[in-house]
């Protein structure tokens, strides 16, 4: 099923329920996949009308929602239209709550639009609230005053409805782990009274740098994760992908550095299946089938890069992205790593990264010389990294191999996965 | 809009030593003026002022302590501007105090790198 | 950690250098500015072209150019982290200016937190 999702590009990034699906599924698969599309719907809209403070409330009707479908469709099988049954469920149960709590309906009601009964509160699951309610809820969670980590996990659970265990198996962490640092930024989010709105005009450019920045950690969570489970990491890819999507639909918000970040991540993407083997264990850059590579998203990639490319201003998005385009051409040129080495030159300059300068050093190799790369490694003295001892074994490959071995036996010392470990003694036993 | 480049030049030997009122009283005008221009949301950075320590490298690596620092119109500071033209920022420039105390601002429009 | 900001003076601001020339000069300020910053201590630069500029002096004095006393242009300048002079100029020493006989590089250290700027 994502398989195909990931595949399909932007029209199937954005999962619309796709009626002629369910027949073909079965029970125990639909209710999964349906958790995974339509609880974060629920719990969007449903935060959005209840407030910030009674998210936990939000999430708990969206939960037992589920838990009546999988109850109710064992006994008398599923329904005709199970998003349909689901929604109105939850309106329901929604109801039910807020009739129950007078208090908490009181208080609702008293800041939700011009409600004054129970009767009166309208649960509007329509698309178009979905997507906004999706939307604001975004741009809450991704607030400057919640800490990044928090506001992963919170996107993952909230924005795209993983469970606890996943997003434990994400983080490689366990379940209380998660639940204490959610709890804790759902507080946050309550004491700061983030409301959930879509900020004013003025203000997107600058919020939006926090959500894109968040999303942007939460595709490389997925692309670099060290959990070898590869559908979930998938997963978090493809959900990053959805929510910049999800701004890139909308008319404020499509604006040339979302559009970079797409970019960037479809680039990307075309490679996850060729950066593992069967095995499990990564596969270098270079020697990776070019057949594996899905030339659909990169077909996609470009044209956001197209779109990214108005206005003025560049955003680290925009080099990046170029850079992910030069990857996505196989053949080793000169064009490609003076490219490459120019758009590394003028990251650096913006943002500072490690990994940026390590990067910036190899394609020095490949656009000046070996030589001049060795010379500037040097220089960068990032002696607590295993990629700058791998860089450096790189280096000295066939110039000094005593130096090169030394080099990657440091980065051995330093490498912390089993899958680095493995990758870094593979170049070590090729140099014997 | 450009952004143009504001270089102080003066002459630091005959740089008064103030008290320390006329020393406030000279940073206050600095203030005003470079608050006039972000005012008109016209400052893109209020720049620094150079200390008068310093080198200069010529070719082959050869390093010397001047004579930049001791030339009538060596730089003491830079502060970036924007502006729609040469002569906007030229006009901007004119409220600058160190032009009170004989020196002079140069302007120029930025390349970025 | 110190700033301190080069300036690159170029003996003869109206030199007209080939394209290609040009091209070589800005790749290799590109890599040379690529280097700083892959060290983490590049904070900042411009380059400043020789057309377009005026010298606003005392009494409303606007001329063109020369600009100061000296013959040397100001052709740009960047700004580095560096714990001294000496590790500056050290920068300073792979810009491309210092190609041109008569060009220099003038290394000097940004005040900061005094008030004024």
């Amino acid at each position: 099923m994502h398989k195909d999702l990931y595949g399909n590009g932007p029209a199937a990034l954005v999962c619309k329920p796709g009626h002629c699906l369910f027949s073909l599924m079965e029970q125990q698969e639909l209710i999964p996949h349906l958790f995974r599309t339509e609880f974060r719907k629920i719990t969007a809209v449903l935060c959005k009308l209840f407030g910030m403070e009674h998210i936990e409330i939000a999430e708990d009707i969206a939960s037992d929602t589920f838990l009546s479908a999988v109850e109710t469709w064992s006994f008398k099988g599923l329904p005709a239209n199970p998003t349909a049954w689901l929604y109105a469920v939850a309106k329901n149960k929604a109801k039910n709550y807020c009739s129950h709590h007078a208090v908490f309906t009181q208080k609702v009601a008293g800041q939700v639009q011009a409600v004054t009964t129970v009767e009166e509160i309208q649960v509007d699951l329509s698309e178009e609230n979905i997507t906004d309610s999706q939307l604001q809820m975004l741009f809450a969670i991704c607030h400057p005053a919640i800490a990044v980590e928090a506001q992963i996990g919170l996107s993952l659970r909230i924005l795209c409805g993983f469970g606890i265990d996943e997003i434990a198996g994400a983080f490689l962490t366990n379940k209380e782990t998660i639940n204490k640092r959610l709890f804790r930024a759902k507080e946050k989010l309550r004491a700061e009274r983030i409301p959930i709105e879509f900020p004013p005009p003025a203000a997107i450019n600058k919020r939006l740098e926090t959500v894109l920045t968040t999303l942007y950690l939460l595709f490389s969570e997925g692309y670099y994760s060290e959990s070898q489970d590869t559908v979930l990491r998938k997963d978090l890819c493809i959900e990053a992908m959805r929510l910049t999507y999800l701004l890139i639909e909308n008319g404020q918000t499509n604006l040339p550095q979302v559009n970079a970040l797409m970019s960037l991540m479809c680039f990307h993407a075309s490679r996850f299946e060729a950066r593992m083997n069967k095995q499990g264990e990564a596969v270098l850059y270079h020697e990776q089938d070019e057949q594996l590579w899905n030339h659909d998203l990169i077909t996609q990639g470009t044209y956001f890069f197209n779109q990214a490319s108005t206005g003025a201003s560049i955003s680290k998005y925009h080099i990046e992205a170029g850079i992910a385009y030069w990857h996505t051409i196989k053949a080793d040129t000169k064009e490609k790593w003076e490219s490459i080495l120019q758009l590394y030159n003028q990251l650096l300059q913006l943002e500072y990264s490690p990994i940026a300068a390590l990067n910036r050093t190899y394609a020095l190799s490949k656009a000046n010389s070996k030589q001049e790369a060795i010379a500037e490694a040097e220089k960068l003295q990032l002696t607590d990294n295993h990629f700058y001892y791998t860089l450096l074994g790189e280096l000295y490959k066939g110039i000094d191999n005593q130096k090169a071995k030394n080099n990657y036996q440091k980065a051995l010392g330093l490498a912390k996965t089993r899958t680095d470990r493995h990758t870094i003694q593979k170049q070590i036993d090729q140099l014997v | 809009m450009n952004d143009f480049l504001f270089i102080f030049r003066t002459d630091y030997g005959a740089m008064p030593t103030g008290t320390p009122e006329e020393a406030q009283a000279a940073t206050k005008k600095w203030m005003d003026w470079v608050a006039g221009i972000a005012a008109q949301n016209k400052l893109v950075d209020r720049g620094n002022r150079l200390k008068t320590t310093g080198a200069v490298l010529r070719p082959n690596n050869i390093i010397t302590n001047g004579p930049y620092t001791e030339i009538k119109e060596s730089i003491g500071g830079y502060t970036m501007v924007r502006a729609s033209s040469l002569e906007e920022a030229t006009e901007l420039a004119k409220g600058c105090p160190i032009l009170q105390m004989g020196g002079n601002v140069e302007i120029r429009e930025v390349n970025p790198l | 950690m110190d700033e301190f900001i080069l300036i690159f003076r170029h003996e003869d601001g109206n030199k007209v250098a080939s394209p290609e020339q040009l091209q070589i000069w800005m790749k290799q300020t590109m890599d040379w500015i690529g280097s700083i910053a892959a060290q983490n201590k590049f904070s900042g630069g411009n380059g400043l072209p020789f057309e377009d500029s005026k010298v606003v002096r005392p009494n409303n004095m606007v001329t063109n150019g020369p600009f100061g006393d000296i013959k040397e242009t100001i052709g740009g300048y960047i700004m580095v982290k560096a714990d001294s002079v000496d590790e500056a100029v050290e920068f300073a020493k792979g810009c491309p200016v210092l190609q041109g006989e008569g060009n220099s590089v003038e290394v000097r250290k940004i005040a900061k937190g005094d008030g004024i700027h």
